[in-house]
């Protein structure tokens, strides 16, 4: 899984310092590639709600979270890959590593 | 394949070839299997049964081939006992095959050298650069998991644990068992080189504790280094780390004097220096310089080796030493670097230049806590007859110092410069 973090936020919500056509560059590349298992972008931050449960049941939900973290979780990618190799190469690629960063994380094998 | 004991040696020496051989077996296995827990599991029965077998029945006629085997039984014996780990095996080397040719062809029948692909996993910039470090000797120098340990001054429990900690990270990250392809490798070979030297570097100077120097991981730094040579044989910055690490290492013996104390390389008996070694070396350092554009161990090595051949201090090369690190000032730009070559730049051209530079460099939060900025300046104000100064930035040095034998060394000088002082203002008095 690929976690595309963006530093900072323009005004459209988008990750400052790449276009439109380099996502949707990107994006081809990865279904073209035949690796893709799923993957989406994030609607603009101020969209975002939380929610927690406390012990005894009670449910609090608040707006937000906004800028509190330096590194916001713009989107993802799942895709199919042999190994951390790869998926790093395909992490390199992406438009979110140049101006953020992308983090690589393996998706849980429980076991067949 | 290196040279085997015969049947009737002693032991010792057919655990010496066994740890030289281990990695290769090991990668070899890794190749196979695509597990490094299998394959260390294995590889560590197949030399058990070598101890046991051997001593009785004669070496067999190949030995690797006879370790091998015997490995690949134990893993397929495991893998019957445990069908879901197989299962899970089986995808991995499904992928594995698909990914990358069969190793070459067994050519004398015995092992074929794969621990180049262990190198790269064991030092992947996925790991943490301290795991890495622990990987490698573990892996590839053959230390068991409490040696290791203890050549980083740390509990077996804790080394054990880091090392459990990477190879989940290699498993579960999936971190590939291959060489990078020659497009990556300017990107990939550095790292694999860091690790050697930091293991060098622990091993010369420790950065804590009562001695000064553990030989032991020095020389496995230059083991892994001789092993690497081998199997890159055209990359120059491979040539120039073991070249530089060689170059330093002659001087091993002149470095402490017989009270453990730290003798600089000013002050060193270069007749003690190891001459065939620094031969070795300095031909190496050639090889690095040779051929195309020069990395920083190659300039390492050249400024070391420049060092080496100079009959005393004064005989040195400073002009070329200052120069050669303005090359490594370009290639590393540093603050350490920076304050080596303002040591260098004293050298040629007196203590006040050198001064001016490490002024410049006041400022670096590197070199902050760094005792050998203090130390040095503390050395060009002594030499340009600022001693109130030079006593205050020894000082300094002495409250950042790390091993006892620096901290002795910096006392002396120290001591030896407030004599002067209170002995200069006596004779004042008494005027």
């Amino acid at each position: 899984m690929l976690l595309i973090m963006a530093n900072a936020v323009d005004e459209d919500g988008g990750a400052a310092g790449c276009t439109v056509e380099d996502w949707m560059a990107y994006d081809k590349e990865v279904k073209d590639a035949g690796i893709l298992v799923s993957g989406e972008s994030l609607a603009d931050l101020v969209t975002a709600t939380t929610v927690r449960v406390a012990p005894d049941g009670g449910r609090t939900v608040t707006d937000g979270p906004f800028a509190e973290t330096r590194e916001l979780l713009g989107g993802f990618y799942v895709i199919d890959v042999p190994d951390l190799d790869a998926a790093l190469d395909w992490a390199a690629r992406c438009p979110g590593a140049r101006d953020g960063s992308v983090v690589v994380r393996p998706v849980a094998d429980f076991g067949a | 394949m290196g040279e085997w004991p015969v049947g009737d040696g002693p032991v010792a020496s057919v655990e010496a070839v066994f740890r030289e051989e281990r990695g290769r077996l090991l990668a070899a296995l890794v190749r196979r299997f695509g597990d490094l827990d299998l394959a260390e599991e294995v590889t560590s029965e197949a030399i058990e049964a070598a101890l046991a077998h051997w001593p009785v029945d004669g070496v067999p006629p190949k030995p690797g081939a006879w370790l091998m085997t015997t490995a690949r039984r134990k893993a397929v014996d495991r893998l019957r006992r445990d069908q879901a780990f197989a299962a899970r095996l089986a995808i991995l080397q499904v992928e594995a095959d698909r990914a990358g040719p069969v190793p070459a062809a067994e050519l004398d029948g015995d092992l074929p050298d794969e621990r180049l692909q262990l190198f790269f996993t064991c030092a992947h910039p996925a790991l943490a650069a301290e795991d890495r470090t622990a990987l490698t000797l573990r892996c590839l120098a053959g230390l068991t998991t409490p040696e290791v340990a203890r050549a980083f001054l740390v509990p077996a429990a804790t080394m054990a644990k880091r090392i459990t900690r990477a190879k989940k990270k290699i498993r579960e990250a999936r971190i590939p068992f291959r060489v990078p392809g020659a497009d990556e490798l300017p990107q990939r070979l550095p790292g694999v080189l860091q690790v050697v030297y930091s293991v060098f570097t622990e091993g010369y100077a420790a950065s804590s504790g009562p001695r000064l120097q553990r030989l032991d991981l020095a020389e496995e730094a230059i083991r892994l280094a001789r092993i690497l040579r081998r199997l890159l044989p055209a990359e120059r910055e491979v040539a120039g780390l073991l070249g530089l690490m060689l170059l330093v290492h002659a001087r091993r013996d002149a470095r402490t004097g017989p009270g453990g104390e730290l003798v600089l390389l000013e002050e060193q008996d270069r007749g003690r220096w190891d001459r065939p070694m620094i031969e070795e070396g300095s031909a190496l350092a050639t090889v690095a310089l040779t051929g195309g554009p020069v990395g920083p161990y190659g300039v390492q090595a050249a400024i070391a080796a420049l060092h080496d051949e100079a009959a005393d201090v004064a005989a040195t090369d400073w002009p070329q030493i200052a120069a050669l690190y303005d090359v490594l000032l370009a290639l590393t730009p540093s603050p350490v670097v920076a304050l080596n070559r303002a040591a260098a730049v004293a050298m040629r051209d007196g203590p006040r230049a050198g001064l001016a530079l490490l002024d410049e460099l006041a400022g670096e939060p590197l070199l902050r806590g760094h005792h050998p900025y203090p130390a040095a300046r503390a050395d060009l104000l002594h030499r340009l007859g600022r001693d109130a100064e030079a006593a205050a930035a020894y000082r300094e040095a002495l409250g950042l110092a790390g091993t006892e034998p620096e901290r002795a060394l910096l006392r002396r000088r120290l001591g030896a410069i407030e004599e002067t002082r209170s002995s200069s203002k006596g004779t004042r008095h008494g005027s």
